[in-house]
């Protein structure tokens, strides 16, 4: 790891003035995945401001029969909360088909939200990415692509979103609450944290330097039935070639988004609403301008097959 | 949440740290800096396996590496030192984590329990026990984080943490050999013991 300094912040304001006043300065709180990424020098924050116990880590109601989230809540508490097992159960699953069971207890809902993305090209230092050094190129195109994006992707960058959390976040409509360095709060849908690599695929979410997530809050339970299937290359501890979270309705309605197919997770509302036509009009919709390569192509027929199992699985 | 279990000593801080939905870590201790001081350091104060211990470190250090580099407590291993192997798993506050992949400045005011604090030679831990008795090692390298991390496994359940073997999210959790293959992932043995690991386990999660 390169040196950097350290503190321990007293308050969610001094957190916030103290990243934003220094450049390259980074919170911690979990550090599952920014010291990782220290280790290997991909990361270099020369100054770290540890969050990890400021009093962002309840879960609690909301009047409106949703539920608060706070950043520092982490996976495992997250995925045990009574409340996400009986309401938001797609939640629960997507967060336990993740990791590891000492990763979980380490991780936190914003650290994971925000997680880096799992290109094999970002990770080695010596090939050309963009968005590790930008305007490098992208060493992914004409390489190694498997497991990379097959949608949503520009010229300059095929990373997928690996995260199988952020999966489930999207389709229950969750927004995410920050803090900017002036004090004032403000609310990001889930769908607005995660932006497509563009010509800057460098820029991986709309936070401002400094700015802290506080909070993930899902709305009222959505009802219907739950599910996460994580199609990965072994049992457990891998990220998904292709996952589908869905709730589904009795009448045949519902909701879904697919994971590790795109560089956020996957959801295209005129899709969804084919689901009464079943799996392959939800597909062809969602996937329309896909631009696979040939080793990832396959990506889309296992994504249709992927919801038809899901769906299988709701009927039985 | 229950406690993790420790049916032996329960003086030791396994016995009596927060549980795993606990809403505060351990608080900092008053003796510990809140910053990097002038010389690039960091004073840390750990309780490691009961014993207060105060540190003065660089901050890049790990908390594996404050372990086995600055306290001598080679028990815990580092395997990838990128949270892939498990090798490193130790117990903070009573929950299990990657050593490797936390900072000890991080961990100012916590508890830490080490395989070396989980038993000793004269009185092992049942889960240590257990693995001599199903033969669930071949080289042992991977052992440490094996046993800590199958201690916090049984505690888990116990405090209802699902996993993605668990079928009924609401249902009471039960230990299958499907629960226990799926909850130690992250834990890898390059030898193979796999199926005496689950063994040991499945034995000491019976005797309870």
């Amino acid at each position: 790891m390169r040196p950097f300094t350290y503190e321990r912040a007293a308050s969610t304001a001094a957190a916030v003035a103290a990243v934003a006043a220094r450049p390259g300065a980074r919170f911690i709180a979990g550090g599952t995945n920014l010291l990782d990424l220290m280790k290997v020098q991909i990361e270099t924050p020369a100054h770290l401001v540890d969050i990890r116990h400021l009093p962002l880590r309840g879960i609690e109601d909301t009047p409106d029969g949703g539920l608060r989230i706070g950043a520092l809540a982490t996976n495992t508490e997250v995925a045990s909360h009574p409340r996400v097992k009986r309401d938001y159960g797609v939640l629960a699953r997507a967060i336990v088909a993740g990791a590891t069971g000492q990763l979980r207890n380490k991780a936190t809902t914003a650290g994971n939200l925000l997680q880096r993305n799992r290109c094999p090209y970002f990770y080695e230092t010596t090939l050309p990415c963009n968005k590790r050094q930008p305007g490098s190129g992208c060493a992914a195109l004409g390489g190694v692509t498997r497991s990379l994006a097959v949608v949503g992707t520009s010229p300059h960058c095929i990373a997928q979103n690996p995260g199988d959390m952020a999966v489930a976040l999207r389709i229950l409509d969750a927004t995410v609450e920050t803090v900017r360095p002036d004090g004032s709060p403000r609310t990001i849908a889930i769908g607005d944290v995660h932006l497509l690599p563009g010509d800057n695929p460098e820029i991986e979410h709309p936070l401002a330097p400094g700015e802290l997530i506080t909070a993930v809050t899902l709305p009222r339970p959505p009802g219907g039935t739950h599910h996460y299937h994580k199609v990965r290359d072994r049992a457990s501890y891998a990220f998904a070639i292709v996952s589908v979270a869905a709730v589904l309705q009795k009448d045949g309605t519902g909701r879904v988004a697919f994971g590790s197919v795109a560089p956020r997770p996957w959801r295209v509302e005129a899709a969804e609403a084919l689901l009464p036509h079943g799996p392959a009009a939800v597909v062809t919709t969602a996937f329309q301008g896909a631009t696979p390569t040939a080793e990832n192509a396959f990506k889309i027929p296992l994504a249709a097959r992927t919801l038809a199992l899901v769906l299988a699985e709701a009927r039985a | 949440m229950s406690l993790p279990t420790q049916s032996e000593d329960s003086r030791r801080e396994v016995g009596t740290a927060a549980a795993v939905g606990a809403a505060t870590a351990g608080l900092p201790s008053t003796a510990g800096a809140e910053a990097t001081g002038s010389n690039g350091s960091f004073a840390v104060s750990l309780t490691v396996n009961g014993d207060r211990r105060h540190l003065d470190l660089d901050p890049r250090v790990t908390l594996l590496d404050a372990l086995r580099e600055h306290l001598h407590l080679t028990g815990t291993k580092k395997g990838c030192d990128h949270g892939h192997c498990g090798a490193c798993t130790v117990l903070v506050n009573g929950v299990r984590i990657n050593a490797c992949l936390s900072l000890a400045a991080m961990h100012d005011g916590d508890a830490v329990t080490t395989i070396e604090g989980l038993g000793r030679p004269d009185r092992l831990h049942p889960m240590q026990a257990a693995f001599i008795e199903h033969d669930a090692l071949q080289c042992g390298y991977c052992t440490p984080g094996q046993i800590c991390s199958a201690v916090a496994v049984l505690a888990e359940i116990e405090a209802g943490v699902p996993s993605h073997a668990t079928g009924d999210l609401m249902g009471s959790m039960t230990l299958s050999n499907g629960e226990v293959r799926e909850r130690m992932s992250g834990n890898i043995c390059r030898c193979g013991a796999y199926s005496n690991i689950a063994d040991a386990i499945a034995d000491v999660a019976g005797s309870l």
